[in-house]
C-alpha cells in the first residue's frame, strides 16, 4: 500500500463525499430557483420519449443494482440462502440488460442534444460536462462487468470492492482491498468519485428532489400568504410579532 | 358547520369584448415578455369558433386534463393517478410542444439598416425565437382570429365537433364571438393536484393558484393537468409558470392588468365565500349537466347571518366579509343569474366565469331584417337559433342548452326594457316579469353590466396591513433577467442564484440611471443625470455643476 493508494481509495472518497453533501445544501440554500430538470421535452418529444424513459429506468435498476452489491454484505445474502452462484447471475445478467438500457438510452439523449438545433442551443458547457463525465462512468462500468464476468472468468467484487466502499462509510477506510481491484474497476469507481463530485453543481440534483411525497401528500396543497416571507427569511431577533 | 373561504373571482361579460387584445398584449408587457415565455400569454383571446390556445386544447380526449369520476364515482385526474404520474415523469406523454402553442419569433431588424445599398428595399426576415434559426411563420397565439382560415381550421375547434352532428357549420350565416381566457384560479385546481413537487398551491385567504419558483422542479405534470392549459413551462428556467391573478395588484386593492387595461371594461372582480368541505362532493356529481348547479351551490350567500358567523369563525377579516356583500361576481351570478363557468364539466369547479353573448343572436336577428331589439322577436330568436345556443353550451354548462337560454332571455329583456326607457315610453313590467325578474332588478343589472362603473366592477378588499410587512419582496422574478442582460449567468445557467430583492435591485437601477448618460454621449456620464428618474430628494451626482468647477473623477 503506497502513498498514492491512500489518495485514491482515502482522500479522493472522502473529498468527493464532503463536495457532494456540502454541495448540495449550499446549492439548496442559494439557489433553489435553478433546482430544476431543465426538461427541454417542449422542444423535441419523439426521441425523449424512447431516451429518457430508457435512460432513467435503466439507471434506476443500476442503483438497485449498486445498493445490492455494494451495501448489502455478501455474508447477510448467504445468511438469506442466495448462493454465490445464483447472485452472481442475477446480477450479471439484470446488471448487463440494464446497462445496456442505460447507454442506450444516454446515447439516444445525447444524439437527440447534438442533433436538435433547440435542444443543443440550449446545452450549457457544464451540461457538456457533465454528460460526458456520466457517459464515461456508465461505460467503464458496464465494461468492467462486461470484462470481468462475461468474457472474463469472474470477478467477486462482493469481497474486495464491497468491504472497501462500507469501509468508508465507517469510517476505518481499507485502500489495500481497492488496490488490488481489475483497473476497470478502479477507473469505474474513480470516475464516480468525480461525478459525485460535481454532481451538485450540476442538472443532476433533480435527483435528490424525487417526488416520493407526491404518493401520500393531499391532491389539493394550501398555503397561506404568511408562509412567503418575502425573499429571504428575517434575521435572528428579527421576526415578525405573531 | 361550513368551512368558509373567500376566493377572489372573475366574471367576463362576452357581450362586449370587441377582441382588440389589450388585454393579452398589458398582461404580457406586464408579466411574460421574457427569455423563455416568449410563447406563453397568460390571457389570451380566442375568436370562437376556433382551434384556441394552444390549438384543440378543449379536446381532453387527446390532452387529458382535470378530472374525471372512476368507476367507484371519485374523482380522478383524468391523466392518471399518482403513481402513473410517477412513471410517467421521465417523457410526459400529454404535453403540448412548442409547435402546439405556436413557435415564437422575431425579426432581423438590424438588416434593416445594416443592408448594404441596393436596388431592393432589404427586409427583415422573421427568425424563430427557438432555434435562432431564418423561420415561416404558420401560427400563433390568435391565427384563427375573427375566424381567418375559416372553413380550413374552424372545424378542428373541438367544441364545434361535439355540435357537428347536429348542425352543419353554414359559413354564410356564421356566428362568432371572443373569449378572453386567464387561469380559472379553480376551486378544485388538477394543477396543484397534478404537481409532484407540491410546488403549486392554493392560496387560502384569496383562492389565488401559484406556482412557488423555488419548489417547482420542471416535472411538468401542472402543463397536462390544467384542462385550459394555462400553466405554461419556462423553457429556460425549466419551472412552471401561470396567470397570478395579478397578486401584486390586488393585494392593495387595485384589479389586475387585463381588467385593468380593458376597453370594453367587460370584466369584474370580486369576492365569493365557498364552502371548501364541499368542494370534492360537488365536482363528483354523476351527471356532467349538473355540475354548474352544483358548483353554484358550493357558493355562499354573504349576506346568510349563518355564513358571516362561520366566516368569522375562520378568521375572514370583516372588510373582506363586506366586499363579499358588495361582490359584484355574486351579483352576476345569483341575483341577475347571467354569469355561467367555463366548462364545467372539467370538473374543477373554475372561478371565471362568463356572460354569454347575445350579439350573435342579435345579429342573424337584424341580418335577417327584423328588429333585434324587439322582446318578443328576441325571444322567439334565442328559442329558434340552435346554433349558438348549443355552442355555448358545450361552452358554459357541459352542453346544458337551458341555463344559457334563460341567460339570453335575460339579456335580451334587458335589452328591450331598457329600450322602452330610452325612447321614452312606459317601462315595460311585463318584459322583467317574463324572464322572472323585476323592472328594479333589470335597471340594477343595467346599471352593472352598461354602466359598469370603476367601483362596482372591482370591489377588492386590500390584504391585511398586518400582513403588509410579508408582501414586499414577495416577488420572485428579475427584471435584469433577460438574454445577456446583467442578472444573467448564475453559476448553472439562466436565472440561477438568489432572485435580487426589487428594492435592491431598484437601488442600483436608479443609481445607475442617475449616473450614466451612456445612451447619448459616454464623454461625459460624470455630468448627466437623468431627471426622469431624480424624485426631488437630494443631490444626484452631475445635477448641479462641481463646486470648484473641475470634474470629479
Amino acid at each position: 500500500m503506497n502513498a498514492l493508494d491512500v489518495v485514491l481509495w482515502v482522500v479522493a472518497p472522502y473529498l468527493a463525499i464532503t463536495v457532494f453533501v456540502l454541495g448540495h445544501v449550499w446549492r439548496y440554500r442559494y439557489d433553489k430557483f435553478g433546482w430544476t430538470t431543465r426538461s427541454s421535452q417542449m422542444y423535441e418529444s419523439r426521441l425523449l420519449r424512447i431516451g429518457s424513459p430508457l435512460f432513467h429506468f435503466g439507471i434506476l435498476v443500476v442503483l438497485l443494482g449498486h445498493i445490492g452489491g455494494l451495501v448489502i454484505p455478501k455474508s447477510w445474502t448467504e445468511a438469506a440462502g442466495v448462493s454465490e452462484e445464483a447472485y452472481h447471475i442475477t446480477a450479471v445478467v439484470l446488471g448487463t440488460v440494464a446497462g445496456v438500457a442505460t447507454l442506450g438510452g444516454l446515447a439516444i439523449l445525447i444524439y437527440r442534444r447534438r442533433t436538435v438545433g433547440p435542444v443543443f442551443t440550449a446545452t450549457t458547457r457544464n451540461d457538456k460536462l457533465m454528460y460526458a463525465v456520466l457517459a464515461l462512468v456508465i461505460v467503464l462500468g458496464l465494461a468492467a462487468t462486461v470484462a470481468a464476468n462475461i468474457i472474463g472468468g469472474g470477478y467477486d467484487y462482493r469481497t474486495t470492492i464491497s468491504p472497501w466502499f462500507r469501509s468508508i462509510f465507517y469510517f476505518q477506510p481499507d485502500p489495500a482491498l481497492m488496490a488490488g481491484a481489475p483497473p476497470l474497476f478502479q477507473l469505474h469507481a474513480l470516475s464516480a468519485l468525480l461525478l459525485f463530485a460535481i454532481w451538485p453543481f450540476t442538472r443532476l440534483v433533480h435527483m435528490l428532489t424525487a417526488p416520493v411525497g407526491y404518493l401520500t401528500r393531499p391532491y389539493v396543497v394550501y398555503r397561506s400568504r404568511d408562509d412567503q416571507r418575502g425573499s429571504r427569511k428575517p434575521r435572528r431577533g428579527w421576526e415578525p410579532t405573531r | 358547520m361550513t368551512k368558509v373561504m373567500a376566493q377572489l373571482a372573475m366574471v367576463m361579460n362576452l357581450d362586449k369584448c370587441i377582441g382588440c387584445h389589450t388585454c393579452s398584449v398589458t398582461c404580457k408587457q406586464a408579466w411574460t415578455n421574457r427569455a423563455g415565455t416568449e410563447y406563453v400569454w397568460f390571457n389570451n383571446v380566442e375568436t370562437r369558433p376556433g382551434q384556441g390556445y394552444p390549438r384543440t386544447y378543449q379536446d381532453q380526449e387527446k390532452w387529458r386534463g382535470g378530472w374525471e369520476l372512476n368507476h367507484r364515482g371519485r374523482l380522478q385526474l383524468k391523466a392518471g393517478g399518482r403513481l402513473r404520474k410517477l412513471f410517467s415523469i421521465f417523457a410526459n406523454p400529454l404535453m403540448p410542444s412548442i409547435q402546439d402553442y405556436y413557435e415564437p419569433w422575431t425579426y432581423d431588424y438590424d438588416r434593416l439598416f445594416s443592408a448594404p445599398m441596393q436596388d431592393d428595399t432589404p427586409v427583415a426576415r422573421p427568425k424563430s425565437l427557438i432555434t435562432g434559426e431564418n423561420t415561416k411563420i404558420s401560427w400563433s397565439a390568435n391565427w384563427d382570429d375573427n375566424l381567418a382560415g375559416g372553413p380550413e381550421l374552424a372545424p378542428a375547434d373541438p367544441v364545434l365537433r361535439k355540435l357537428s352532428d347536429q348542425v352543419k357549420l353554414e359559413f354564410e350565416q356564421a356566428f362568432m364571438f371572443y373569449l378572453p381566457r386567464i387561469c380559472e384560479h379553480c376551486l378544485n385546481p388538477s394543477c396543484v393536484a397534478s404537481c409532484p413537487s407540491g410546488a403549486m398551491y392554493k392560496r387560502s385567504e384569496d383562492g389565488i393558484v401559484l406556482v412557488d419558483q423555488d419548489r417547482c422542479r420542471g416535472w411538468r405534470m401542472c402543463v397536462t393537468g390544467c384542462p385550459y392549459k394555462k400553466v405554461y413551462f419556462n423553457h429556460k428556467t425549466g419551472k412552471a409558470e401561470k396567470c397570478t391573478f395579478c397578486y401584486p395588484r390586488v393585494e392593495v386593492g387595485i384589479p389586475t392588468v387585463c381588467s385593468e387595461t380593458c376597453v370594453g371594461r367587460l370584466r369584474y372582480i370580486g369576492l365569493i365565500l365557498y364552502d371548501a368541505d364541499r368542494v370534492a362532493e360537488a365536482a363528483s356529481v354523476p351527471d356532467e349537466k349538473d355540475l354548474y348547479e352544483a358548483q353554484r351551490s358550493v357558493l355562499l350567500d354573504p349576506n346568510d347571518p349563518e355564513v358571516i358567523a362561520a366566516a368569522r369563525a375562520e378568521g375572514i377579516p370583516e372588510d373582506w366579509l363586506e366586499a363579499a356583500r358588495r361582490s359584484p361576481i355574486y351579483k352576476l351570478i345569483f341575483d341577475f343569474g347571467v354569469a355561467l363557468p367555463l366548462h364545467p364539466e372539467y370538473r374543477t369547479m373554475p372561478m371565471v366565469w362568463y356572460i354569454p353573448p347575445l350579439s350573435p343572436v342579435v345579429d342573424v336577428l337584424s341580418g335577417t331584417g327584423h328588429d333585434g331589439e324587439d322582446a318578443d322577436n328576441l325571444f322567439g330568436a334565442i328559442d329558434a337559433l340552435r346554433i349558438p345556443i348549443g355552442y355555448l353550451a358545450e361552452l358554459f354548462t357541459a352542453g346544458d342548452p337551458e341555463p344559457v337560454r334563460n341567460v339570453l332571455r335575460r339579456l335580451a329583456a334587458m335589452r328591450s326594457y331598457m329600450r322602452q326607457i330610452n325612447l321614452g315610453r312606459e317601462r315595460d313590467e311585463s318584459i322583467a316579469t317574463a324572464v322572472g325578474m323585476t323592472g328594479e332588478r333589470v335597471e340594477e343589472m343595467y346599471r352593472l353590466l352598461a354602466i359598469a362603473a370603476y367601483s362596482e366592477r372591482y370591489v377588492i378588499p386590500k390584504a391585511h396591513a398586518e400582513q403588509g410587512a410579508r408582501l414586499e419582496e414577495s416577488m420572485s422574478g428579475c427584471s435584469l433577467d433577460f438574454e445577456g442582460g446583467p442578472g444573467m449567468g448564475g453559476p448553472f445557467g439562466e436565472a440561477s442564484g438568489m432572485p435580487v430583492p426589487v428594492a435592491v435591485e431598484n437601488f442600483h437601477a436608479l443609481k445607475d440611471r442617475q449616473t450614466t448618460g451612456a445612451l447619448v454621449d459616454p464623454e461625459d456620464r460624470q455630468n448627466r443625470v437623468n431627471l426622469l428618474n431624480w424624485d426631488g430628494k437630494g443631490t444626484p451626482d452631475g445635477l448641479f455643476p462641481d463646486k470648484n468647477g473641475r470634474k470629479e473623477p
